[in-house]
């Protein structure tokens, strides 16, 4: 069937921030979708309130709206645009919830918008657990014995009858958000009481748990003919029990029969026939590794993580044929965009393993529990493809980015067979390296099992790995003993430290008997059909088929995992650069291994190459391709880090030069470049010890800012007002990285400013400059900020631009550039300056309309800001104002501090775009999930410093008719003052909780002593605050711009949501 | 031990040696199934064929006694990147080096199995010797006059007659290699009447059946000509069902033509339309050969086609009560999309009685 001609325009709803069970997946979902409508002829109308995705950009849909995601917003938007269709099912859980929102408040109906694909009804049969449970009834599927409850009490009624352990899953949640294996009826409460609360609908499915069973994932299509696919099906090493987003899963399966196989195939096939599903799906299995049975653990009638990992895995493009199933098209209909010979109504064949491990950000968040269960925790992931297991495994272990060159981890050399069978039977992001510390001290395979239930084919290829690992420290290192590790996916630093051989030895006997890597390509077929796919990945194996041009090659290195303070931001410059370089007429490489992205999409780079960002792999590629150059400056940190490496190979960097990068981040170079171009910084000492810390502070006076050096998202990072703490800092920083020192700087408390700047060399141009709400102190990560300043006078913003220029000459930078300011009391000072690709850079390339990856490609090519017709200095601004707000993923994430910090906590982002400070504020304030409450109580809890300077807010909050309540200090310190305020125990944390559940605390302002340390009630305070969903404050700057919002809202005055031009 | 594989073209590609060493010959064949590989061996369609796998690791899950599609391994050879030295399922009884190495068939592993597939997918199917010896101008030659088996489907038909009980309908069928996997299906429908390749149409016509299948098989079906000179004999007189090798063999007796292709359809992932209804299905494919569409008589039409290649996928001639496929609607390995078409089959035998 063509496509459905009635089909002129179509909304597409996409994912909002990203949070920990919602990422990167569906911006490349998103993307491809408006893609696929265009491709039709279709006019595209997309809403999303996450700046820094691709989808977001005005080439990948017709209007762009970049606005909160709520039901007033998209019938304000219906209303102006008037669709004909609306797309639910690739905007994640967020987008299908507002689907089935808009449907409920009969907007849908009002305006005649036909929703697409998936039926609502549908999607409502295979998320809602009773319903679900009832259709597999119906069509003879089976399912663990389970019941729904909507209280604790029914809850505890059903355990006893069926008896633990129990798997609890809320219904209509994130990532498993609230859920949990309950092993005995204490537990089982605990967890009901969240998991009732987490659900949009109160319910609750308990289950009768298949712990160690095999979990099993089919990725399936169908479209209006009843055609049904399988993409690819996953295997999770880790058996039922921890969330497939935590597991470490491998396509296709491993372990399966062709009958085992076949049999959750036709399974699957026949729940999405009986779902009716237009579209993509993706079906769990349990399979009984003990006999011929399974029971079908859930379905998710949409694209998912699971589909773009699928997509990556097999080359097969989910969404993009999902939004063309969608308009009424079959899938024998739609050609295989890799072979492009033959149809997409076929099921992909792999002739390579692929594994995927998430990417959890343990370490940044040291306190946070790291078990992992039945609620995803991991922030992003990756995935790796190669011909032999052993490989694919190690590539994606190396893609982590964890320092691991292999699977040794020193640390755990020490443990004992005990402490190791130990540690192995609780789930955590490090178990897999114990397993193999285990193997390597000689624990059977059999027991491994026996604790793990992880299949003994994975841990006997495990063990493959350590018999490599054992034959390299004992034979000497041959030609075959060489290519046996290299096919087993061994790194240069692992043999060499394995072999004690050193590098110019490795290096000969690869050069002597042609050791390198070849490539093959990622077609869907198995080389059954010839492909064009440019999808390549790197195996030691016989026949290269890599086909290298003739063209002139720039490489871009991508950002690698998503992970806090590396987010989608650098995809987003990648994937631009990527095009950039298309366009100046260069053929374009990316090199990245992040399964959910834009980037890794094989049709946005001329050439792709699935590969960690190890400076072996990506200098493999090089040693391939003799680009011109490679540009690491688009790819965040994880880029900027090969620099140096790949220099030192010979390899020709574009842009800012390795010199003058290691000028902006080496700390002693950089405090030269600012002394001699006279600008003013906090000033810093770096130091090794105590003792020197000690010494350092004396110099600088409290309170400073402590950090190690080279780090992303200012990990660990602090600020310090007394010696106790540092003391206790300075102890746990140097087990957190022994080779870098300890930096403290003095902390200057003022406003901070974010300067981006493209620079070639000589001139440069700011396309915006962005004000922080919250002062110094607070990660630029988290803290709110707006577009353009509010506060700042002109002669300062001129200041700005002026050392802004200064540093990007003398650096210089040629490419891209992101300082941060702080100002206090008009003067400024420089706090960090990265010579790359910025948080910013999306939500400034879109509110200022600069194309600032595109400019400063052609200034890396060797262009002029001059001629480029964006002119130099600072960019007009125009009447828009931009207000970025900070998304958290706390809920996912036990024992993390909630309050804000120098330390990076969120996971993603939201913007608010009007064209004035308080309707842009107000849509931050909404997008990022705030509520507005008109009365109730205040709790207040504040830090002594803070108790003078809260004063006017504590006015406003009483004129604005809200109660005051507040713990001891706090209450005593205002009662003083002669203001009438409650009191409440800190000590009473249940009685605080019920005054929330009955809806009588509304808000909560908590300024912390001290942080980090869950005992504290103030940080117990804080956190439940953040699990029961109302709005809390842990800076008094972050209350005042909400106040500010809330006043607006007081107005009831209809916000416009218009796209973004009109704002300008 | 170092094992050779000889191409047709002279190229030679060096692996190790696995299973029963020996030297072989064959014709080189490539399958895209990731699943299956036990009942690929056992599956006679495959006698006379060295077996390359695109899957790179083979053996995962061991070896069982059930999962067979006949009593012994039938393919000649068999030529794998990886097979799993520790293998990991419930059902598993074997490893499946040990098995290949018992039923005495020679296999190579650590090949770059996807640069052989390219190759046979760019010269198509071709003959080549495996070896574990030095590679002489003796086995070149022999590699060079090698010719495929003409009698292959001899090889894996049988000799005799049997019955397998069963109730409903008499179903006869002509065992021209036949899968368990078809037989297991025929049993929910009735009594089987087993034939060999060779069976005289007076003898088929004489055990009083409702319906005739004529199996899947090796080979070229133009080589198969009593079966062929048999089914002439047989259309019109009673329905006729085929699979695969069966379904050439009917087009042929219909007074049709077959031809073969360059690399011919292996694998599980082969997609194929049924132009009556329109719907798509994923199917078990296995065959070097297919039906020339324009050869066929004005009163056969075709019901499927491959939407890969627009190959025949199947026909059916309602003045004779013929329908044919050209997959294997009866899995083992690969989906069970298909497997309706047996119950299809039935249901149109049980219309035409009424009828009659």
């Amino acid at each position: 069937m063509p496509k459905n001609p009635m089909l002129k325009k179509v909304l597409v709803i996409g994912s909002g921030p990203i949070i920990i069970g919602q990422a990167a997946e569906f911006d490349y979902a998103g993307t491809q979708a408006c893609k696929a409508l265009k491709e039709e002829g279709i006019e595209v109308v997309l809403v999303n309130s996450n700046p820094a995705t691709i989808m977001t950009d005005d080439h990948i849909a017709d209007q762009v709206y970049i606005q909160p995601l709520t039901v007033e917003t998209l019938t304000y938007i219906i209303n102006q645009q008037k669709p004909d269709g609306l797309l639910p099912t690739l905007g994640g859980q967020t987008g299908l919830n507002l689907a089935v929102e808009l449907q409920e408040a009969g907007v849908l109906e009002e305006y005649e918008v036909k929703l697409l694909g998936t039926s609502l009804d549908s999607i409502q049969k295979a998320e809602d657990r009773d319903k679900f449970k009832k259709l597999m009834e119906k069509i003879s599927e089976p399912v663990a014995p389970s019941k729904i409850v909507y209280s604790v009490e029914e809850g505890e009624n059903f355990a006893k009858e069926i008896g633990f352990p129990i798997i609890v899953r809320p219904a209509y949640t994130l990532g498993g958000l609230g859920g949990g294996i309950a092993r005995n009826i204490e537990e089982l409460k605990t967890i009901l009481q969240s998991g009732l609360m987490n659900s949009r609908i109160h319910q609750v499915l308990l289950e009768k748990s298949v712990e160690g069973w095999k979990e099993i994932e089919y990725e399936v299509m169908r479209d209006s003919n009843d055609t049904c696919i399988i993409i690819c099906n996953m295997e999770n090493i880790d058996p039922v029990g921890i969330h497939t987003g935590d597991s470490i899963v491998v396509a296709p399966s491993q372990t399966l029969r062709d009958e085992e196989y076949h049999l959750l195939r036709s399974s699957a096939i026949k729940i999405i026939r009986a779902l009716q599903i237009e579209g993509g799906c993706n079906v769990q299995f349990a399979l009984n590794p003990e006999r011929l049975e399974y029971i079908v653990i859930e379905v998710n009638p949409r694209v998912s993580r699971s589909s773009a990992l699928a997509s990556k895995a097999a080359g097969y493009p989910i969404a993009k044929i999902a939004a063309k199933i969608a308009i009424g098209l079959h899938l024998h209909e739609i050609p295989n965009y890799v072979t492009q010979k033959t149809k997409a109504s076929f099921e992909p064949a792999l002739d390579y393993v692929v594994t995927k491990i998430p990417k959890w950000p343990f370490d940044k968040f040291p306190d946070a529990n790291r078990t992992l269960g039945t609620q995803m925790k991991a922030t992003g992931e990756v995935m790796a493809i190669d011909r032999t297991f052993e490989s694919s495994f190690l590539k994606a272990i190396i893609s982590l980015e964890g320092n691991d060159t292999g699977l040794r981890r020193r640390e755990l050399s020490s443990l004992t067979n005990e402490e190791i069978i130990r540690r192995i039977g609780i789930c955590d992001d490090e178990r897999i390296f114990v397993i193999a510390e285990g193997l390597r001290k000689g624990i059977l395979v059999e027991e491994i099992h026996a604790v793990t239930k992880i299949d003994p084919w994975f841990l006997y290829k495990i063990e493959q790995i350590i018999q490599i690992e054992k034959a390299l420290e004992k034979e000497p290192l041959t030609v075959e003993l060489l290519r046996e590790a290299e096919k087993k996916g061994f790194t240069n630093e692992e043999i060499q430290e394995l072999s004690g051989e050193s590098m110019a030895m490795v290096d000969t006997l690869r050069r002597a008997h042609n050791i390198y890597p070849i490539y093959k390509m990622v077609d869907t077929c198995a080389a059954e059909f010839e492909s064009a796919t440019p999808y390549y990945y790197s195996t030691y194996e016989q026949e290269d088929e890599n086909i290298i041009s003739k063209k002139e090659k720039i490489i871009v290195i991508g950002s690698g995992p998503i992970r806090i303070g590396q987010g989608i931001e650098f995809d987003y410059c990648s994937v631009h650069a990527a095009l950039a370089i298309k366009e100046a007429g260069y053929e374009s490489i990316i090199i990245n291994n992040n399964p959910e992205t834009v980037s890794t999409d094989f049709d946005i780079a001329d050439k792709l190459y699935f590969e960690p960002l190890y400076s072996e792999d990506v200098y493999n590629v090089i040693r391939k391709e003799m680009p011109k150059g490679v540009i690491v400056q688009f790819g965040g940190q994880t880029a900027i880090n090969l620099a140096q490496r790949l220099q030192k190979k010979g390899v020709q960097i574009l842009g800012t030069s390795v010199d003058s990068i290691d000028a902006a981040e080496n700390r002693e170079r950089f405090e030269r470049l600012l002394y001699e171009l006279g600008i003013s910084q906090p000033r810093g000492i770096a130091v090794t010890g105590i003792e020197e810390a000690i010494l350092a502070v004396k110099k600088i006076g409290y309170p400073v800012l402590v950090r190690p050096s080279y780090v992303i998202g200012g990990r660990a990072m602090q600020v310090i007002y007394n010696e106790d703490k540092l003391r206790q800092y300075v102890k746990e920083a140097t087990s957190i990285s022994s080779e870098h020192p300890i930096l403290i700087d003095q902390y200057i408390e003022g406003i901070e400013v974010e300067v981006d700047a493209i620079s070639d060399g000589e001139d440069i141009l700011i396309p915006g400059i962005v004000e922080h709400i919250e002062r110094t102190g607070v990660h630029s990560g988290d803290s709110i900020c707006v577009y353009p300043p509010q506060t700042l006078p002109e002669d300062v913003i001129d200041t700005l631009v002026e050392k802004t220029q200064k540093i990007a000459k003398a650096l210089p930078v040629i490419g891209l550039m992101n300082i941060q300011f702080v100002v206090r009391d008009g003067d400024v000072y420089v706090i960090e300056v990265n010579p790359r690709g910025s948080r910013t850079v999306p939500i400034l390339s879109k509110v200022t309309q600069v194309p600032m990856v595109h400019l400063a490609v052609k200034v890396i090519l060797g262009e002029k800001l001059n001629n480029l017709g964006y002119g130099i200095g600072l960019f007009p601004t125009t009447n828009l104002v931009a207000v970025k707000a900070p998304v958290f993923s706390f809920l996912k994430l036990n024992d993390v501090d909630v309050a804000l910090m120098p330390e990076m906590k969120s996971t993603g982002e939201v913007l608010g775009i009007d064209s004035n400070y308080e309707d842009a504020l107000v849509k931050a304030f909404v997008a990022a999930g705030y509520s507005f409450p008109k009365e109730g109580t205040v709790l207040l809890s504040l830090n002594e410093k803070d108790h003078k300077e809260a004063i006017g807010l504590i006015q406003q909050l009483k004129k604005l008719g809200f109660n005051l309540a507040a713990t001891k200090g706090t209450a005593a310190y205002y009662r003083k003052q002669g203001l009438e305020i409650g009191l409440i125990e800190k000590e009473k944390l249940e009685l605080i909780q019920e005054q929330i559940n009955m809806k009588e605390i509304k808000m909560v302002i908590n300024t912390p002593t001290q942080g980090r340390d869950p005992r504290r009630k103030g940080f117990q305070i804080r956190s439940m605050a953040d699990k029961c969903q109302i709005p809390y404050f842990t800076s008094l700057d972050t209350v005042n711009a909400y106040l500010r919002a809330l006043q607006r809202v007081n107005q009831q005055i209809p916000l416009t949501y218009d796209v973004l031009d009109q704002y300008m | 031990m170092e094992a050779m594989i000889l191409l047709e073209s002279g190229m030679i590609i060096t692996g190790t040696a696995f299973g029963a060493a020996k030297t072989i010959v064959g014709e080189i064949v490539f399958n895209t199934g990731m699943t299956g590989y036990q009942e690929l061996l056992t599956d006679p369609s495959y006698a006379g064929q060295i077996v390359v796998m695109t899957y790179p690791l083979i053996g995962n899950y061991g070896v069982n006694a059930v999962d067979v599609q006949s009593d012994h391994i039938q393919v000649s050879g068999f030529i794998v990147k990886e097979f799993a030295e520790h293998e990991s399922n419930w059902k598993s009884d074997k490893r499946l080096n040990e098995y290949l190495k018992e039923q005495g068939i020679f296999a190579i592993a650590n090949i770059d199995t996807r640069m052989l597939t390219r190759i046979i997918r760019n010269h198509g199917t071709m003959k080549c010797l495996m070896t574990t010896e030095e590679i002489t101008e003796e086995m070149k030659a022999k590699l060079k006059s090698h010719s495929f088996p003409k009698d292959i489907v001899k090889q894996v038909s049988r000799e005799d007659i049997a019955v397998l009980d069963g109730s409903w309908k008499k179903i006869g069928l002509i065992d021209l290699g036949v899968k368990r996997g078809i037989i297991e299906q025929l049993q929910q429908y009735g009594e089987i009447h087993l034939f060999p390749w060779n069976v005289s149409a007076e003898t088929i016509l004489s055990h009083g059946l409702d319906a005739v299948l004529l199996s899947n098989g090796p080979g070229d079906p133009k080589d198969v000509l009593k079966t062929i000179e048999t089914t002439k004999t047989l259309i019109g007189k009673i329905p006729l069902f085929g699979i695969c090798l069966g379904e050439q063999i009917l087009a042929l007796a219909l007074g049709g033509d077959t031809y073969k292709l360059k690399f011919g359809h292996r694998g599980s992932n082969h997609p194929v339309q049924d132009v009556r209804t329109n719907k798509v299905m994923i199917t078990s494919q296995n065959h070097g050969y297919a039906i020339s569409s324009e050869s066929l008589p004005e009163n056969v039409q075709v019901t499927h086609i491959n939407v890969n290649d627009a190959t025949v996928e199947g026909f059916c001639s309602p003045d004779h009560q013929i329908h044919a496929v050209q997959f294997h609607p009866e899995a083992g390995p690969g989906p069970k999309d298909a497997d309706y078409i047996f119950e299809e089959w039935f249901s149109l035998l049980e219309g035409s009685e009424q009828s009659a």
